[in-house]
C-alpha cells in the first residue's frame, strides 16, 4: 500500500508531538501570583485518564500525518479537542488539594499548542469540506454551545481563570455587556453618520479626498494619544453645556472611549462606501437614469444594493477592530473586558488578563466568522458581473 | 415626430453638438453616424434629457421636452445601451419590469408585459424569467436590454451603439430582430452607431455628424450616391460603395425574366448576397424563388452589376 504523508499533517504533527512529549500540560501555582510549576500530561492527571489522553492525542496526530479521509480527520479533531477541553478541567481539580482555596492550576504552553493543533487540523478540514455561510455559523453556534455548557456543568471550576472569575462574576458581566455596548453603539453611530457621508464624498468629487485625508490621519493617532487629546473639549463640553453631564459626558470614562471608537471607525465606513459605490458598473448607473429613475430611486434600488457587500466588508473591519480597541477604555475609566486586563498587569496576576482578554478574543474571532458569512451570502446573491 | 431645432451643447467654451436641426418621421428608423468625438451620442441623449441643452429646442408631437420633469420624460422613452446596462442584482423579469414598476402598473399587468416580450424574444419565461443577466450569454443580454426598453410600450427609442459588444454574426440576428420588432409596434427608433455598414442596413434615414454638426442628412440611398462632404465620402468607403448600394435592395427588384440552372435564391434576400453567390458560384445567372417556393426568374450578373453602378 502506498501511504503518502499530508503536508500540513506533518506540520501539526511535529506540534502535538512537541506539545504532547515536551511541554509542560498545567501549571501549578501555591497562590495566584507566585511563579508557578510545570506539570506535564502524566504529571497533571490520574495515571488512566493521563494514558488515554496521551493515546487520543497520539492517534489523531497519526490521523493528521498521513493523507485519510476528511470525516477521519474531522472525527479525529473534534475528539482530539473535546477531550483536551475535559481533561484540563481534571487536571484542575486533580492538582488542587482538597480544600486549597489558595492554590492555582492553569493550562499551560503544551495545553494551548495542542489546542491550536488541532484547532489548525479542524479548521483545515473545514476549509476543505468548503462549507456553505449557513454552516460555517453552524459550526461557530455549535463549540459556542459547547463551550457554554463545559462552563455550566463545572468541569472547569478548578482552572485559575475561573476562579478568578468566581470571584468577580458580578463585574465581568457588567463590563461584558459595557464592553458590547461601546464597540457596537460606535460601530452604529459610525455607520449613521459614515453612510451618508460617503455617499455624499461619492456625489461631489470636490469633497472626497479632503474627508478621506482627515479620516485617514484620525486613524494614525494612537489611541492613548487620542483620549487625551479629547479629555479637554469633552471637559468643556460637560461643564459648558446644559444637561452635558447629565449624560455621563465627561473628560474621561466611556465618552471619551465612544467618542474615539466612533472616530477610528469613520475611516472604514466612509472610505469602503466610496469604493463600493464607485464600482457599481457605469452602464448600470446610465440605464437607471435614462430608464427614469429619480436620483433616490437609483440610490436605493441601484447603487446601494450593488455596493452593499462592500460597504458590509467596511463594517465587519470595524465591528472586528472595535471589540479589540473597547479593551484600551479601561486605561480612562470606561468600562470593558479591558479593566481586567490592566488589573492583572497590575498585580502580575496572568488569569486576571487572561479573564479580559478571552473573551474579547472570543467575541472578535464569532464577530468576524459571522459577518464574513452575511457578506458571502449577500455577495453570491447579488454577484456583479466582472464585464 | 421628433423636430430637433438649432440645438446646441457647449462644454466650457467647445460646442459638442454646434446648432443642429433635423426632424425624424414617426414609425421610421433614423440612424446617426460619425466618428467617435463627433457629439452623435450627446445629441442621442439630450432627446430624453440626460444632458440638457445649452441652447436648441427639442420637441416630441409637438411638445417641448421641457415640459415634464426630466425623469417623467425618460420613462415615456425607451432607452438601450452598449453592454445592456443590465442591473446585476435584478433578475431577468425584474430587469424587464423596471420601467413598468416605475410607472406604477399593477402587478398583473406587468407580469404579462413582462411574458410578451420575452416571448417575442425566443426567452423563455419559465426558464429565463428568474435568472441573472451573468447567467446568460451576450446575445441574451442584448435581448433582454432591448425588451427591458420596449417594456412600457414607449413611441420613441433611443439605442446608442447597442450591437458594439456583440460578435457578428449574432449582432445581423440581432439587427434583423430590431427591424421585425420595429415594424409590429412601429416604434420611432434612433440609433447611433459608428458602423456604415449598420447604419445603411438599419436605417430609412442616415443623419452623418462631423465635429458636432450635423454633415447631411439623408436616405441611405442619397448618401452613398451623393456624400455632401469628403468625410461623408471617407465614411461611406469609396470601395464599399456599391456593395452598400446593392445591399439596400431586395433581390425580388432585380428578377429578369428567364430561367437559370442552380439552387434557386429566396425572393427577400438582398442584391449584395445574390450577388455574392453568383460569384462564388461562378454562374452568369440563378433562379429566384418567393417565399412560398413559387419561382419568379432570375438574377444575373451583368443585371445586378448595372444596379451597383452610381446613381444618376
Amino acid at each position: 500500500m502506498n501511504i503518502r504523508f499530508d503536508k500540513l499533517g506533518v506540520v501539526i504533527a511535529a506540534i502535538a508531538a512537541y506539545a504532547a512529549f515536551l511541554a509542560p500540560f498545567a501549571t501549578f501555582r501555591a497562590n495566584r501570583i507566585v511563579p508557578g510549576q510545570a506539570r506535564s500530561i502524566l504529571e497533571a492527571l490520574p495515571a488512566t485518564t493521563g494514558t488515554l489522553l496521551v493515546a487520543i492525542i497520539v492517534v489523531a496526530a497519526l490521523v493528521a500525518l498521513f493523507r485519510t479521509p476528511l470525516v477521519l480527520r474531522l472525527a479525529a479533531s473534534v475528539v482530539a479537542l473535546v477531550a483536551l477541553a475535559l481533561l484540563v478541567g481534571a487536571a484542575g481539580t486533580f492538582l488542587t488539594p482538597t480544600g486549597n482555596t489558595f492554590a492555582r492550576v492553569s493550562p499551560a504552553s503544551g495545553f494551548w499548542i495542542l489546542i491550536f493543533a488541532f484547532t489548525l487540523l479542524l479548521a483545515d478540514v473545514l476549509t476543505r469540506l468548503s462549507l456553505s455561510p449557513f454552516a460555517r455559523v453552524g459550526v461557530l453556534v455549535a463549540a459556542a454551545v459547547a463551550i457554554g455548557l463545559l462552563l455550566v456543568s463545572g468541569a472547569w471550576n478548578d482552572l485559575s481563570i475561573l476562579k478568578e472569575y468566581a470571584n468577580r462574576a458580578d463585574s465581568f458581566w457588567a463590563e461584558g455587556s459595557k464592553h458590547v455596548t461601546l464597540a457596537l453603539g460606535s460601530l452604529a453611530a459610525a455607520v449613521i453618520v459614515g453612510l451618508p457621508l460617503g455617499i455624499l464624498c461619492h456625489r461631489v468629487e470636490r469633497l472626497r479626498a479632503g474627508v478621506l485625508n482627515v479620516l485617514n490621519i484620525i486613524q494614525t493617532i494612537p489611541s492613548i494619544a487620542l483620549f487625551g487629546l479629547l479629555i479637554a473639549p469633552l471637559g468643556w463640553v460637560a461643564s459648558h453645556v446644559p444637561g452635558a453631564a447629565a449624560l455621563g459626558i465627561r473628560g474621561i470614562g466611556t465618552a471619551p472611549a465612544f467618542v474615539a471608537l466612533f472616530l477610528y471607525s469613520l475611516l472604514p465606513v466612509v472610505a469602503n462606501t466610496v469604493v463600493g459605490l464607485a464600482g457599481v458598473p457605469r452602464a448600470a448607473n446610465d440605464a437607471a437614469r435614462g430608464m427614469g429613475m429619480t436620483d433616490r430611486q437609483r440610490l436605493f434600488g441601484v447603487e446601494f444594493p450593488l455596493a452593499f457587500p462592500v460597504i458590509l466588508t467596511g463594517i465587519r473591519i470595524v465591528l472586528v477592530q472595535n471589540i479589540g480597541l473597547a479593551t484600551i477604555a479601561a486605561l480612562i475609566g470606561g468600562g470593558g473586558f479591558g479593566v481586567f486586563v490592566f488589573q492583572g498587569v497590575g498585580q502580575t496576576a496572568m488569569d486576571l488578563v487572561l479573564l479580559g482578554a478571552v473573551p474579547t478574543v472570543a467575541l472578535a474571532f464569532a464577530a468576524a466568522i459571522i459577518l464574513d458569512a452575511v457578506i458571502e451570502m449577500t455577495a453570491t446573491k447579488r454577484r456583479v458581473e466582472t464585464a | 415626430m421628433i423636430e430637433i431645432e438649432g440645438i446646441t451643447k457647449r462644454y466650457d467654451a467647445a460646442a459638442v453638438v454646434d446648432n443642429v436641426s433635423m426632424v425624424i418621421e414617426p414609425r421610421t428608423v433614423c440612424v446617426i453616424v460619425g466618428t467617435s468625438g463627433s457629439g452623435k451620442t450627446t445629441l442621442l441623449r439630450m432627446i430624453n434629457r440626460l444632458v440638457e441643452p445649452t441652447s436648441g429646442i427639442i420637441k416630441l408631437d409637438g411638445a417641448d421636452n421641457r415640459s415634464v420633469p426630466g425623469y417623467e420624460l425618460r420613462r415615456s422613452i425607451g432607452y438601450a445601451i452598449q453592454g445592456h446596462g443590465l442591473f446585476p442584482h435584478r433578475t431577468v423579469a425584474q430587469n424587464i419590469a423596471t420601467v413598468p414598476v416605475l410607472l406604477g402598473w399593477d402587478k398583473d399587468r406587468i407580469n404579462a408585459r413582462v411574458d410578451e416580450l420575452m416571448t417575442l424574444y425566443q426567452l423563455d419565461p419559465q426558464a429565463y424569467g428568474p435568472r441573472y443577466p451573468h447567467e446568460l450569454s451576450g446575445g441574451q443580454q442584448q435581448r433582454v436590454g432591448v425588451a427591458r426598453a420596449l417594456a412600457a410600450e414607449p413611441n420613441v427609442l433611443l439605442m446608442d451603439e447597442p450591437f458594439g459588444a456583440l460578435d457578428p454574426i449574432i449582432r445581423t440576428k440581432a439587427q434583423e430582430d430590431l427591424l421585425a420588432i420595429q415594424k409590429r409596434f412601429g416604434t420611432t427608433i434612433i440609433l447611433v452607431t459608428h458602423d456604415m455598414e449598420e447604419a445603411v442596413h438599419m436605417g430609412d434615414k442616415i443623419a452623418v455628424m462631423d465635429a458636432g454638426k450635423l454633415v447631411q442628412y439623408a436616405e441611405p440611398a442619397e448618401i452613398l450616391a451623393n456624400p455632401a462632404s469628403s468625410f461623408v465620402e471617407t465614411l461611406v468607403g469609396a470601395s464599399e460603395r456599391p456593395f452598400r448600394l446593392l445591399s439596400l435592395g431586395r433581390v425580388r427588384d432585380a428578377v429578369e425574366n428567364g430561367t437559370a440552372e442552380g439552387d434557386a435564391l429566396p425572393g427577400d434576400a438582398s442584391q449584395r448576397d445574390a450577388l455574392a453567390e453568383l460569384l462564388w458560384s461562378g454562374r452568369p445567372a440563378l433562379p429566384v424563388k418567393g417565399a412560398d417556393g413559387r419561382p419568379l426568374g432570375r438574377v444575373t450578373v451583368d443585371g445586378l452589376v448595372k444596379r451597383a453602378a452610381r446613381p444618376a
